[in-house]
């Protein structure tokens, strides 16, 4: 019931934020390329509740859900997504580079692939700092077929690092399936196992199929025995990039969208709240995000940009 | 001579930088191919794994680019690391961790991490080393904002400056020529680090200026040396930094002597000596321009074959001839500096390397 709750909030507030960004985006004051986690909420959810405060993550091109999952600060990631001084990352970075070093959420890169080893290394800190932190690394399906993918997973089996491989596999890398990217009988576990980094794969729009994998997988990675890679099936709603829906182009079968279309993970996950104040508490917890998003919004919208002296003062320590 | 100095090599200086800074600081780990096998890259890294053992000294997998990216992620959770190259040509496979990651991640997220990782790189000259182990893109790399790039010319500034590099909180590339592992100077243990960013002029003079950097500043020196039986004086500079570049030095050099001679031995297009003309000349009027310069290497790749390198590396001969012409004399190359054999240093053969 708790897990319902917790996992279903986390969720809510992700689609709502995101739902957000897409609804005022063609206003043109978030100038900056968007790529949205609506539909693909479950596993951010999941480690939201599994993830402790010391652990580190690191995330892609695709990281809001994963930077508030995280525990990283809303306004300042609205206010990033501006471009305002007042930002995450004092509006030099947009909604591509999220970082919340006060929670352990330590970046994340336009470039794909590019954040893997980042997050490897951080896994070797965690290690030397023998305090069972972990370091979860986010990589979407197309990640997994850059060289430094299999560098990075086997260093991180050969050193036996604390790091979770977190998958989320949408299907496509942009307009492309897997089809024409992979062999059909290699999937991402398989690969992964037979580098020795122990695998599992598991519905990611189940959110709570999502936290048990994450929470197996995650007690046995704190306990020192190597890095793990966990691959969540899920399915993105809107278009690669940008706040639209782009199904009218064709790249995605009738047959997937409306398998996919029936399985939204926060309608999943409400199906079984049938509590007798389950609803009231819904509507409790919606109102209470819609505020926050609004004074999130409200003073990304009043925050001043960066001035291009304060940029140039950001790239030497 | 400074109280303890010793007459040690580059590569010592080298092991010495990092063992000391090793022992100053439990934070720094060292890792790349090689640093523990029989060879410990050219010497450089002999005796470290003995003292501060395999957690902080360790062999990698051959895999450049996730390795620089690994740097990183243990850089900004405050393991400050050092990774070696035995030839920049390998850390060619790494571009996109050096650049998008290790140069970008203080500032596209607003200056909340610190980057401390060395990158120590080697390159190769002559002896065949050929297209793929003799290439040294130092001007590239000067041309990424939030990399710094260190050539050091001699064994003291080496160890200085390495020691620099390594306390520094930015991405540091610091490039070693091959040549110049066994060249060797008076070091002291236990000596302070050095300042990046600052060029030091080597030899003074009022003719002309010659800037050179890492090896070139070699060659340049030896031409100094003929030049002077000339009646030339050259003010030569080691620019020992290319990012951040100290024209200031350079400026100062050139309002004296009114002339400039700028040396890189890797090819001229898109040549950092260039960079170094342009700004120099920037700062005087119009009507009060020095003459200015540059002697770089061929646009062509370094062919294997010492037959086809016999006119192929810029050296002492070329930058004595060069000079000259920008003081409007002209005298052949003297003896002394027609080498031969040209594919292995002047201070003696010996190969392979």
């Amino acid at each position: 019931m708790t897990d319902h709750r917790a996992l279903y909030g986390a969720m809510l507030r992700i689609r709502m934020v995101e739902e957000e960004i897409a609804s005022r985006y063609a206003e043109q004051e978030m100038r900056c390329p968007v790529h949205l986690s609506i539909g693909q909420e479950g596993p951010s959810a999941a480690f939201s509740l599994v993830a402790e405060v010391k652990d580190f993550a690191i995330s892609t091109h695709r990281a809001h859900a994963h930077y508030l999952a995280k525990g990283g600060n809303l306004g300042a990631m609205i206010a990033e997504i501006y471009g305002k001084v007042t930002g995450c990352s004092k509006g030099v970075g947009g909604s591509m580079h999220l970082a919340d070093k006060s929670v352990g959420f330590m970046g994340s890169s336009a470039i794909v692939g590019n954040s893997i080893p980042v997050g490897v290394g951080l896994g070797l800190a965690a290690k030397r700092q023998k305090n069972q932190a972990i370091s979860w690394i986010f990589l979407g399906d197309g990640a997994t077929e850059e060289g430094v993918y299999y560098e990075s997973v086997n260093f991180a089996v050969l050193k036996q690092l604390p790091v979770v491989f977190v998958c989320e596999n949408n299907g496509f890398s942009v307009y492309s399936d897997e089809s024409v990217r992979r062999p059909k009988q290699q999937t991402i576990p398989d690969v992964a196992e037979s580098l020795g980094c122990v695998s599992i794969s598991v519905d990611g729009n189940d959110a709570q199929a999502a936290l048990e994998a994450l929470k197996s997988v995650s007690a046995r990675v704190r306990d020192g025995q190597g890095p793990a890679l966990i691959e969540l099936h899920t399915f993105r709603q809107r278009e690669h990039c940008g706040p639209n829906f782009d199904d009218d182009l064709g790249y995605r079968s009738e047959e997937y969208l409306d398998k996919w279309k029936l399985r939204d993970p926060l309608d999943l996950l409400r199906s079984k709240m049938t509590g007798a104040d389950d609803a009231k508490w819904i509507e409790e917890t919606q109102s209470k995000i819609a505020t926050e998003i609004d004074v999130a919004f409200s003073e990304a919208k009043e925050a001043r940009f960066p001035t291009l002296q304060e940029c140039k003062e950001l790239v030497y320590a | 001579m400074p109280e303890n100095a010793r007459e040690i090599t580059f590569a010592d200086a080298v092991q010495e930088a990092t063992a000391e800074a090793m022992r100053d600081d439990e934070s720094v780990i060292l890792y790349g191919l090689g640093v523990n096998d029989p060879g410990r890259v050219f010497g450089t890294t002999a005796g470290l794994v003995e003292e501060f053992g395999p957690e902080r000294v360790f062999e990698t997998p051959t895999a450049e680019n996730a390795m620089t990216g690994i740097a990183v992620g243990a850089a900004i959770a405050g393991v400050k690391t050092i990774v070696t190259h035995q030839r920049f040509d390998f850390f060619l496979l790494a571009m996109d961790q050096l650049v998008n990651s290790a140069a970008k991640w203080r500032y596209m997220f607003g200056g909340q991490f610190e980057v401390p990782v060395v990158f120590r790189l080697i390159t190769g000259r002559g002896w065949g080393q050929g297209p793929t182990h003799s290439q040294s893109y130092h001007s590239w790399l000067a041309h990424v904002p939030g990399l710094k790039v260190v050539m050091p010319s001699n064994a003291l500034d080496a160890k200085a400056l390495l020691k620099a590099s390594i306390e520094d909180p930015n991405p540091v590339v610091f490039i070693e020529n091959r040549w110049l592992h066994q060249t060797t100077s008076l070091v002291t243990k236990g000596s302070e680090p050095g300042e990046l960013g600052k060029s030091r002029v080597v030899a003074g003079g009022d003719s002309i200026t010659i800037v050179a950097m890492g090896y070139g500043v070699v060659e340049a020196l030896r031409a100094c040396n003929e030049l002077k039986k000339l009646n030339i004086h050259c003010e030569v500079i080691d620019l020992r930094t290319l990012s951040p570049l100290d024209i200031q030095t350079i400026a100062e050099s050139v309002t004296k002597t009114r002339r400039l001679l700028v040396v890189d031995l890797a090819p001229e297009t898109g040549s950092i000596a260039h960079t170094i003309k342009t700004r120099v000349e920037s700062g005087f009027r119009p009507m009060e321009l020095p003459y200015t310069g540059v002697l770089c290497g061929l646009d062509i790749p370094e062919p294997t074959s010492h037959g086809a390198t016999m006119n192929f590396h810029v050296d002492a001969g070329a930058i004595f001839l060069k000079a000259q012409t920008i003081l409007g004399s002209v005298s052949s190359i003297p003896n002394q500096l027609n080498s031969f054999p040209n594919d292995v240093p002047p201070q003696g053969a010996f190969g392979p390397f």
